[in-house]
Formats: C-alpha cells, structure tokens, sequence
C-alpha cells in the first residue's frame, strides 16, 4: 500500500445555487456589467433598450479590464443596487 | 540538515549518555570505558544507548535500546561512539568518537581507557544509514506535514491513480509519497507551514509544503524548490495576474527566467536548446508552477463536458511549464533581473506573461546596427503588424547575435535605445482598413508615430547556444495594468546560501516597469 499527500486544496466541487428567477423584468432594476471588451456596449446598448420598453430601470456598469476580476467594491455595489445584473462578453 | 524542524524527540536523562553500536570496532574498544564511567564519573549516571544489538556492551551498565533509533534520529547522531553531557534535560556538550581528551573533559574522569590509543574516529551512525534515513525521516518528521494522507490500494498503479484523481497535466506525476515531500522540504529553509501566495482562481492559501508536494509531482529536485516557490509567490500578485493570464483566449502562460549564481548551481540550462526538451530543471520548474496553479489555486483547462476557468483557443506547448537561464557569463547585457531593480549576484525570478518561440534568422549581419535593424523588423510584426502598444514580448538575443553587440561594445541601454527608436512607428500604414485589412490602430492615431511596445512592455534577455545566427521572440500577452506585468523576486531560502539584504529589494514591486 502507498501512501501520498495530496497535492490538491482539498476542496470538493461545490456547487452554487443561482438565484431565484424574476417572474417579470417589469419594474425590477437591472445592472448591465461591460467586462470592457471592444463591443462589448453595442450587445448592451441593444439590451438597454429592450429592458427600459419592457419597463426595468438599467444601471450600467463596467470592470476596469476584462483581463482581472471585477474588483470587489464594484461587485458589492451591483448587488446591492440591483435586482439582477447581466454580463456582457464580446469582441 | 536544511528542511523543516522535525518535532520534539525522546528527552536524554541528565548526566552522562552514550550512543553506540556492536558493528562499530571503535564502540566495541571503549566499552571499557564505559565501565569505567560507570563507576567513577562524578556529574551524574550514565546512560548506554546501543542502536543495533541489546547484548552490547557486555558489562554492568544497563542498556538502554534505541534500536528504533528514536534517540539517535532526535538528537542529531551522525557517528558512534557519541558522549554527550546532559543538564536539565538539555545537551550541555558531545564528543563524537573516541578521545580521550575529549571523554575525561566531558565526564570529569581522568585517566580514562589506559592502553587505548588518544584518539580513534568512530563509525557511522544507523540513524544516518541511507538505506533508512527516508524511512526514518516519514516516522519521526513526517507529523510536520499536514495534507491529507490518501492512501493507495494495493492493487492500484500509482502513476494511474494520480490521473484518475485529476493531479496531472497530460503527463505522468511522480507520486508525492511523504518521504519524497520530506526530502523536497529540505531544499528550502522556510518552514513547511509558510502561506507562500494565495493563489488564484479559488483564492487558496497556499503553504510551502502543498508546494513542495506539486514540485515532487512535477519532478523537480529539493534544490529546484526555493525557485519554485520564488515563482508561485511572483505569478500570484496582483501586477503578473495569473487569474487574467489562465482565463484568457490567448496563448500565453507564465514563462519563468532565472538569474544569479543558483542557475548554474542546479543544472539549468541556459545554452544550447534552452527552450527544448532535455533539461530537468527547466522542464520541471515551470510545470511545478502550473500543477500548483491547476491543483490549489483549481485553474484548470476546460474539457468536454467539464469547464474549467483556462479558455485559451489554442494555448502553447509551454504551458506545460516554461522556465530557463539566462546566459550571463559572456552576455552582452546586465541580467534581466539586475536590469530590473535587484543586487548584481543575486539569485532571482523573473515571471513574463507568454508563448514561443518564434524565431528571427538573420545570418548576414556582421553589425550591431545590422543586426538591431533585423530585430526591430521581426517585432513590427509582433501579434500583427497593423498593431501597438497592447502586446508586450520578450526578446531573447542568440549569443551569435550577442557577439555582435558585445564586440561593437553595445550594452543592454545602447541597444534597448537604438532598438526602441526603430520600433516608433507611423500609424498611418497602420489603421484600420489600410491595405484592406479590417484590424489595425483606430482611426484616432492618424499622423501620429506609435511605438510598438508600451513603456516596460519589451523584455530583453541573452540566451541560447555557440552556434547559431538566429535569435527568438516570446510572445507576451496583453502588458501591464491592462494584462499582466513581468514581476521579479529574489530567490532567499537557499540552504546555507546567504540572502540578499532588504535594500537589495526593488523599492516598487515588480521593480521598474
């Protein structure tokens, strides 16, 4: 019998749950996330419009750089502001 | 022995304590003494350790048994006979092998052992036995390490079960048994508990050991680690991005550059075929990296069914791992380290964001303008021609192209100046649909000059074999804030080799961009 050490953290995958679906968009407010990617605001542009006709108010936001994690006061901010945030990614 | 500081062992009786064996003619001619220490040594009783038969020595001093060799391992022996003088528990003083000076200023006994030569050296002790030293080490240091034992069925092929459990790269690991991490561990002086990085993409706080256990995984030698660990801690900051680096389409990985004496000191290559196979030191540092990347911080590629947080469309052969030296000794150039911020001498990563090699031949030039004229040609090129600024790249200079800098007396500030001024650029061959091609500068750069790298984006570093008129470009992906940004760290966890002085440090992290 051997015996290793194991190389991982030791993490199991875990998985998380998503957040409740909204039954409509009407009235709710909704964070559009630009990762600051080229194009990237025309796919939002676009969604903007269609969420202010069907009634939501749209909050925009945008990551510093695509290349690094949102940094975390800006993550805080759309959660707290928002009822639901949709992240665009483009090119 | 360097490694981590093993737990606390048997504690010695106070006075006197002997450490012998039978298979050791020098112990089998002092057994007299001891008899004679038995009864007549003033500061205290005497204790007879005998590590391999319980019938020696034959006389009126009980033995006590360290065949498990528990007391020799604990408290250091390296040969028998050893006296030691034991006060309050703690080790006051030893001798090691038979002199008589030594035994009667130990014990206070003169006249010791009459007919015995003065002095005679002792053997080698069972508990330095290298057949049994790894052994050894697993039973009483192996309670320092604290991952997870997984144990291995009898009937499971260990090179099989480290791919089932998802531990590999593509290739075979070794398998991190604890006597492998042990041995690992005593390559660096910093204790096997230190949080070397957190490291990205799960954020884990990452200890020396669970480094050295992907480091015996990816093959390295204990001398290999304190280079590893200087790399782990140099692509988890937030300048290298190693998060950015793993998740983006882009080819690049992280390519680690070693300066200072320890390059040569553990076998890196720096010449010929300094980016090929056959080295294994640079082969097995830079996948140590990865495996720690992939197997703590979880930033593994993608499969079928299975997404995972590294999205290269194609990637690169090395991203396996990539790591070489630099040529220092006949270079034309301060090394890249020196270059950016560190003590001349000192041992040292540096860690770039890329890919490569993509080779530039130029086997006419006989002068440096010549020459730079050539290099400067194939960068303009660099991730497209129509384009600047965002993609940094490291220059690796052949020494057949190095010569001639060298001879012409060019150095590494002559050649970044004339080279940077040939990579200023007019923009207005290249915006957007010039030639009929869509890509290129926005149409805002019109009538300006541009140079192809940013500020700190070109690295440059003298490399390779004698023979060959050719020098190579590593791609690098997208630089500074926007991206990643190269980090050097000095190298300080030597075994017995000094460290560099704080104010050998750079004073901004990563030192000058």
């Amino acid at each position: 019998m051997t015996v290793v050490l194991d190389p991982t953290a030791g993490k199991v995958g875990s998985s998380i749950e998503t957040a409740p679906r909204p039954a409509t968009i009407e009235g709710l407010t909704i964070g559009l996330l630009d990762i600051s990617k080229p194009r990237g605001d025309r796919f939002l542009n676009r969604l903007e419009e269609r969420l202010t006709e069907a009634g939501a108010t749209v909050k925009r936001y945008a990551k510093p750089t695509f290349t690094k994690p949102a940094p975390v006061d800006l993550r805080h901010e759309i959660a707290t502001n928002c009822d639901a945030v949709i992240e665009a990614l483009a090119d | 022995m360097a490694g981590p500081t093993p737990p606390a062992g048997p504690v010695l009786p106070d006075g006197l304590v002997a450490v012998v064996k039978l298979d050791c003619p020098t112990c089998v001619l002092v057994a007299p003494v001891l008899d004679e220490l038995a009864a007549r040594a003033g500061g205290g009783r005497l204790t007879v350790y005998t590590q391999d038969d319980l019938a020696f020595p034959v006389s009126a001093v009980p033995v006590a048994d360290d065949t498990a060799l528990a007391v020799s391992w604990h408290h250091g022996i390296e040969t028998v006979p050893t006296l030691i003088r034991v006060k309050d528990g703690s080790e006051v003083n030893r001798a090691v092998g038979w002199s008589r000076p030594q035994w009667e200023a130990l014990s206070g006994v003169d006249g010791l052992g009459a007919g015995l030569p003065e002095h005679r050296p002792g053997c080698g002790s069972l508990s330095v036995d290298p057949d049994l030293t790894d052994d050894l080490a697993v039973r009483f240091g192996g309670s320092v390490l604290r991952s997870r034992r997984i144990e291995l069925a009898a009937l499971e092929d260990e090179m099989e079960a480290a791919f089932d459990r998802g531990w590999t790269d593509g290739l075979p690991v070794v398998p991190p048994t604890e006597a492998r991490v042990l041995r690992m561990l005593a390559g660096t002086t910093r204790d096997p508990a230190d949080i070397v990085a957190v490291v990205p993409p799960d954020l884990t706080p990452v200890t020396v050991e669970q480094v050295a256990i992907n480091a015996v995984l990816a093959g390295c030698r204990p001398e290999y680690l304190p280079v590893v660990l200087a790399a782990v801690e140099a692509a988890c900051t937030e300048e290298f991005n190693i998060h950015g680096l793993l998740a983006t389409t882009y080819f690049s990985g992280p390519i680690v550059v070693v300066n200072g004496p320890i390059a040569q000191r553990i076998g890196m290559n720096s010449a010929n075929n300094v980016l090929g196979q056959g080295n294994r030191a640079n082969l097995t540092i830079g996948r140590a990296l990865q495996l720690v990347v992939a197997n703590l911080g979880g930033g593994r590629p993608g499969r079928p069914g299975r997404p995972g947080v590294d999205m290269a469309l194609m990637g690169a052969p090395g991203k396996v791992g990539c790591a070489f030296a630099e040529r220092e000794h006949d270079s034309p150039f301060v090394p890249l380290a020196v270059e950016r911020g560190l003590a001349p001498g000192t041992d040292a990563v540096t860690l770039f964001a890329g890919h490569g090699p993509t080779a530039i031949v130029d086997q006419l030039s006989r002068s440096p303008e010549s020459v730079t004229r050539s290099l400067a040609a194939a960068l303009r090129a660099h991730g497209h021609p129509k384009l600047a600024i965002g993609f940094d790249a490291m220059l690796i200079v052949g020494p057949e192209h190095g010569r001639l800098l060298r001879e012409a007396g060019w150095d590494k500030a002559r050649f970044r100046t004339e080279l940077e001024e040939l990579l200023m650029l007019d923009a207005d061959p290249m915006l957007r649909g010039v030639d009929g091609i869509d890509e290129g500068l926005p149409a805002t750069f019109a009538g300006r000059r541009v140079p192809k790298f940013r500020p700190g984006g070109l690295q440059i570093v003298h490399a390779g074999g004698d023979a060959g008129l050719f020098s190579a470009i590593m791609g690098g992906w997208a630089g500074g804030a926007m991206g990643s940004a190269p980090v050097t760290r000095p190298i300080t966890d030597t075994p017995g080799e000094s460290s560099p002085l704080p104010s050998d440090l750079p004073s901004q992290p990563g030192g000058p961009a």
